[in-house]
């Protein structure tokens, strides 16, 4: 159960990424900048396409269902500067992204979550963490999304996305992750 | 009863700490704790219990007491005079016939050869660490002074395999009980000035909420769970009221609550984080951090809420404030570059003192008797709690065999 939870939290991460690293094309991001996980798997799947004539007979290509799914979605993670709750440009285009969704269906709900690195105290990295994802939530709602569809909360750095105690690590826990409901 | 019956029988099991002292007191008082009549006869070895409580006060040398005497003997002071012991302590463990253990002791003056007086304690076998750390107490008390915290609580979160537990031992880490376990992170607990509850933040579904649980029966009720977070639960010293951390009018404030819960009313009114509300021994003020000036630091308003001012401003990080049951001392995190220090600032003064040698320490919290601090820190890529004398001499390391621990809080006199 909690290994499923945990599992799943590091797809979302990677799903996150692959958004941002490597289809550029089907959620228009203006700025495809790479965030801090640049995993090589993210370039491995989806197969060498059937190439046109010279594909041998024998040639299987790999459908992932996880990766085609994941590429469909928006990305779910917001990455934040140390000590910084303001969201960079790069992922600005993730937040219109967001508000074009949910200015679309009232009904549809938003729940952001803050998350700092172990740098600290718990309690104020708790707060630091709400104030990351109030930032975003603040963001949506220039955009037009009203207060009822979202909530901002926050998990301090009680729950890293990755280990580690260097900044390759910390940079990939100082963050927002948005989940629809 | 039935805890009692279990804190005997689920001892090894718990007794997850290993202690290592370094430093020692300026003075240290030699004292010989002869082993107590018939101890061998019930399920805790008491005087070993006391010797240890009092050489961990970093106060107390132990000089070794051969044979067997107990409260009703006389000793020879001047031969113990001889063997260097300042003082004396003879006890026994008498099973009683209602299956109690009556655990007796009287502490002699070897120096000046008076009798320095004793108790008795009958105890369930469950509370026999109890009624040695009691003797302890009465030991430190007479002979220093100051009332001691042996027979006092820790409570303290472990982590292991993505579990994380409440747990509760003895002042000394030993006789640990579990309060609460958790998939899910839980954070600031904060002992009742009762000691009969604790409040804390569990994130068990899926946010922030403040809940208040009686240790004793485990009934537990939630007391803030509004939108967004909920946390840094601090009780008024009246127990009546905690003032919690909220985010539910936007920024992380802080509010008043009735132990109860119900509906919350707002002290603080920034733009900035303000969080980590903790009550002065009086009740009249509330020290917390907040970042309004630019930088987490410690400041300080009326409890009812109004104009705060501010108490640290060395460095660009000050954190965690706790203040000594006398009100003399704040206790506070202190980041210095990459280190974050334990560090306690006289309040008269404003002299502030690093007191710890580790550098990613939390969480500061005093021993009631104003002597110890206890806090959580890193070493060698574990988390572990550390216990100091506030003047930073003595620290005993309570290092876990089986987990990460971390948010220690001392319990208050009492239990």
């Amino acid at each position: 159960m909690i290994a499923a939870d945990n599992w799943i939290r590091r797809l979302a991460v990677l799903a996150a990424a692959v958004a941002l690293v490597g289809c550029a094309s089907s959620v228009k991001l203006d700025e495809p900048a790479p965030v801090e996980d640049r995993t090589g798997k993210v370039a491995g799947a989806g197969g060498a396409g059937a190439g046109a004539g010279t594909a041998p007979q024998s040639q299987v290509t790999t459908v992932d269902l996880a990766k085609d799914a994941a590429s469909q979605q928006l990305a779910k993670v917001i990455y934040f500067d140390y000590d910084s709750f303001v969201i960079k440009d790069e992922f600005r285009s993730v937040v219109d992204q967001y508000a074009k969704l949910l200015n679309a269906d009232r009904k549809k709900r938003l729940l952001i979550e803050g998350h700092t690195d172990e740098r600290g105290g718990r309690e104020y990295n708790l707060a630091l963490g709400q104030k990351r994802a109030e930032s975003v939530q603040k963001a949506l709602a220039l955009l037009g999304v009203t207060a009822a569809q979202m909530e901002s909360v926050s998990f301090g750095k009680e729950r890293p996305a990755a280990a580690g105690s260097d900044e390759a690590a910390w940079a990939k826990n100082r963050r927002a992750e948005l989940i629809q409901r | 009863m039935l805890a009692a019956g279990l804190g005997g029988a689920a001892l090894p099991a718990w007794a997850q700490f290993r202690v290592e002292i370094s430093g020692v007191g300026a003075t240290q008082v030699p004292i010989a704790v002869a082993a107590f009549r018939d101890e061998d006869k019930s399920p805790q070895k008491v005087a070993q219990i006391v010797r240890d409580d009092l050489e961990r006060s970093g106060l107390f040398r132990s000089i070794e007491a051969p044979g067997v005497l107990d409260e009703t003997d006389r000793p020879e002071l001047t031969d113990w005079r001889r063997r260097g012991a300042d003082a004396l302590a003879l006890g026994s463990v008498t099973r009683l016939a209602d299956g109690r253990f009556d655990v007796r002791f009287k502490l002699w003056d070897a120096v000046r050869g008076t009798d320095l007086g004793g108790q008795s304690f009958p105890v369930q076998p469950g509370d026999l660490r109890l009624a040695a750390h009691r003797v302890s107490d009465y030991i430190y008390e007479r002979l220093t002074g100051d009332k001691g915290v042996f027979s006092t609580r820790i409570a303290y979160v472990s982590k292991a395999a993505n579990r994380f537990t409440l747990r509760v031992t003895d002042a000394d880490g030993e006789g640990g009980q579990i309060a609460l376990t958790s998939p899910e992170p839980i954070i600031s607990p904060a002992w009742s000035p009762d000691g009969r509850e604790l409040a804390y933040v569990s994130f068990e579904s899926g946010k922030a909420v403040v809940w208040a649980q009686e240790v004793a029966t485990g009934q537990r009720r939630m007391l803030a769970n509004f939108r967004g977070s909920n946390s840094a639960p601090a009780w008024s010293p009246d127990g009546q009221r905690l003032a919690v951390t909220l985010s539910r009018d936007g920024g992380s404030q802080i509010y008043l609550l009735d132990r109860q819960g119900g509906e919350p009313r707002r002290l603080t009114s920034s733009s900035a984080i303000d969080t980590e509300p903790v009550f002065t021994t009086d009740g009249r003020s509330i020290y917390f951090v907040s970042d309004r000036g630019g930088s987490p630091q410690v400041y300080r308003m009326p409890a009812a809420g109004g104009a705060a001012e501010r108490v640290t401003f060395s460095g660009s990080y000050n954190i965690s404030p706790t203040i000594s049951p006398d009100g003399r001392t704040l206790a506070y995190v202190s980041r210095n570059g990459s280190a974050f220090k334990v560090t306690t600032m006289d309040l008269a003064s404003g002299q502030a003192t690093t007191v710890s040698d580790t550098v990613a320490d939390e969480s500061p919290s005093f021993a009631p008797n104003g002597r110890l601090l206890i806090y959580a820190t890193r070493a060698q890529g574990r988390d572990l709690l550390m216990t100091t004398t506030v003047d930073g001499r003595v620290k005993a390391r309570l290092i876990s065999t089986s987990a990460d621990v971390r948010e220690p809080v001392w319990g208050p006199y009492g239990r």
